[in-house]
């Protein structure tokens, strides 16, 4: 599973998951001769696709902790968590029209707050520290006679650290503020459970979970009720919150990863941390090498590392038998580094300079080995060739130095 | 990101990879960019005093692939050429020699700055 004749292996689990072969062998057939509208309540085409979608949608709530009926499917946690903001700032606008975010957030909830603040909604976006957590006086600073909405995400998508959302949950419960949780990375990783976590909206991934791609849900909580204003008009399904015909195939393939994930969480985690443990061992005894985020309060399957003195696409282009990603700009389309680790307080070199390597369900111990490998002898070749790696033998500080930049 | 056979060469095989001393009266020494940028690129050339010919080029570079594949491509075709055509030497040459697509284009700019800055601080040790 973890390489094909030609391709990498392939440490990018962040990005997307291979959809474990089960939940494929459970789509098939409602791609085939169970073709029917699970709207179509006439004829029984249409109620076997219903049945298979509510059974999905309870596999679904049984991962979280949830009722069936706080389950709203959409296109992907993209469109959840444009449902749960635009949604809920929409309808509570009454009641005020400040929100607060993090500046680590995904760019799904980074852009949709912006949208906000241009339709009149002031947004805060707060600072992490260093280690990528937020810190809760901050968060209390922050909040306002008129603040409707915090939105802060479970696992982080480029460093893999856990926020604290019990705690962030019982100050928002205190103070009448919903709470809107971005889990995209955290199914199947963190144990959630929804009876007792207090969250009001709660954005779900398929494709991070060995599920299908485009096809996602939003938790929304029926006690106490939360009501969010359409955004996906035409039909009114999904108890009006997001029209749309069911794909019944995507919902199933959704259904039986989380069901998976339910039975195999602690065995995956346990296998993670092993690998995880292993790459680091691996690593941890080269020069002027940092792990970005919190040391422990992370998913396994996360490891972003900056190698200071060695730029990160010059590093990918390497190990070019390994697929992972950088948090160097240039992988990204602008000549930016990554906002998240600049958000860290790491400096430009440092942002330039990581690697994010994320593992799954199928990664290997050989693939840890290739990595650490291939890692250590592409570090060691380009800081030979790195003018930076010299000045720092030299014993030069180089924040001292005025660069002559272009 | 698909780079060209070139720009994968030569970061297999960089040419001149290394250092001279940048206190000897017969080297240049050129260090342009800056590390929040990602790209900084220091080039040396080492002059035959009598003739005003590159003898001799180094580059160390951290960067990208196409930036490091422009930094070592400028040190081999430097070496025989006299100060003037070295400085001489545009970013558009190297940019289509490495087939860099428009986002790279940057790194030869750098590279020519790179070179130019070689020269200059050459001429600088020298200036009467």
């Amino acid at each position: 599973m973890s390489s094909t004749p030609h391709f990498p292996i392939y440490m990018d689990y962040g990005a997307t998951t291979p959809v474990d072969p089960r939940v494929v062998d459970a789509m098939i057939p409602w791609l085939r001769e169970h073709f029917g509208n699970p709207a179509s309540r006439s004829h029984a085409w249409g109620w076997e696709a219903e049945e298979a979608v509510e059974k999905a949608r309870k596999d679904v709530a049984d991962l979280i902790g949830a009722d069936p009926r706080e389950i709203v499917w959409t296109s992907g946690a993209t469109e959840s968590n444009n449902l749960a903001l635009k949604g809920a700032a929409q309808f509570y606008k009454s009641r005020g029209k400040h929100l607060i975010t993090v500046k680590t957030e995904h760019k799904a909830v980074l852009d949709t707050m912006r949208e906000l603040e241009r339709q009149g909604f002031d947004v805060t976006y707060l600072d992490v520290q260093e280690d990528g957590l937020l810190n809760m006086d901050v968060l209390k600073a922050a909040i306002r006679p008129d603040t409707i909405l915090i939105s802060v995400m479970f696992v982080n998508n480029e460093i893999g650290v856990v926020q604290d959302i019990p705690a962030i949950g019982a100050l928002c419960r205190e103070k009448g503020i919903l709470l809107h949780v971005d889990a995209a990375q955290a199914t199947g990783k963190v144990k959630i459970d929804l009876n007792t976590l207090p969250v009001d909206l709660m954005s779900l991934a398929s494709h991070k979970t060995y599920g299908p791609k485009g096809i996602g849900a939003l938790y929304v909580r029926r006690k106490p009720r939360v009501r969010l204003e359409a955004q996906m008009h035409g039909g009114g399904h999904e108890r009006g919150m997001r029209s749309g015909t069911l794909p019944t195939h995507q919902c199933v393939g959704m259904g039986e990863a989380f069901r998976i994930a339910r039975l195999e969480m602690d065995q995956d985690n346990a296998k993670a941390a092993a690998l995880h443990k292993r790459l680091i061992d691996g690593l941890s005894d080269l020069e002027q090498v940092f792990l970005n985020g919190h040391a422990t309060q992370r998913v396994a399957q996360n490891i972003n590392m900056s190698f200071n003195f060695v730029e990160g696409e010059s590093l990918i282009m390497g190990i070019k038998g390994l697929a992972v990603s950088s948090g160097s700009a240039c992988t990204s389309a602008s000549l930016e580094p990554s906002y998240v680790l600049r958000a860290l307080g790491r400096s430009d070199e440092l942002a330039h300079s990581s690697l994010r390597m994320t593992i799954g369900r199928w990664t290997t111990e050989e693939d840890i080995d290739f990595a650490v490998k291939t890692i250590r002898e592409n570090v060691a070749k380009l800081r030979e060739l790195s003018p930076l790696w010299e000045m720092y033998k030299d014993g030069i500080d180089l924040s001292t130095i005025q660069w002559a930049a272009h | 990101m698909a780079y060209s056979e070139k720009v994968v060469d030569h970061y297999e095989n960089p040419r001149n990879v290394g250092s001279f001393d940048k206190g000897d009266e017969d080297v240049g020494t050129g260090m342009v960019g800056a590390p929040a940028c990602g790209d900084v690129m220091k080039l040396q050339i080492k002059v035959n005093p009598a003739t005003g010919i590159i003898e001799d080029a180094r580059f160390k570079t951290y960067g990208c692939g196409s930036a490091i594949a422009s930094s070592s491509l400028v040190t081999e075709w430097v070496k025989g050429k006299t100060l003037d055509e070295a400085a001489a030497l545009k970013n558009s040459e190297i940019a289509e020699e490495l087939a860099l697509p428009p986002v790279k284009i940057h790194c030869s700019i750098l590279a020519e700055d790179a070179i130019k800055a070689a020269v200059d601080d050459y001429k600088k040790k020298h200036a009467q």
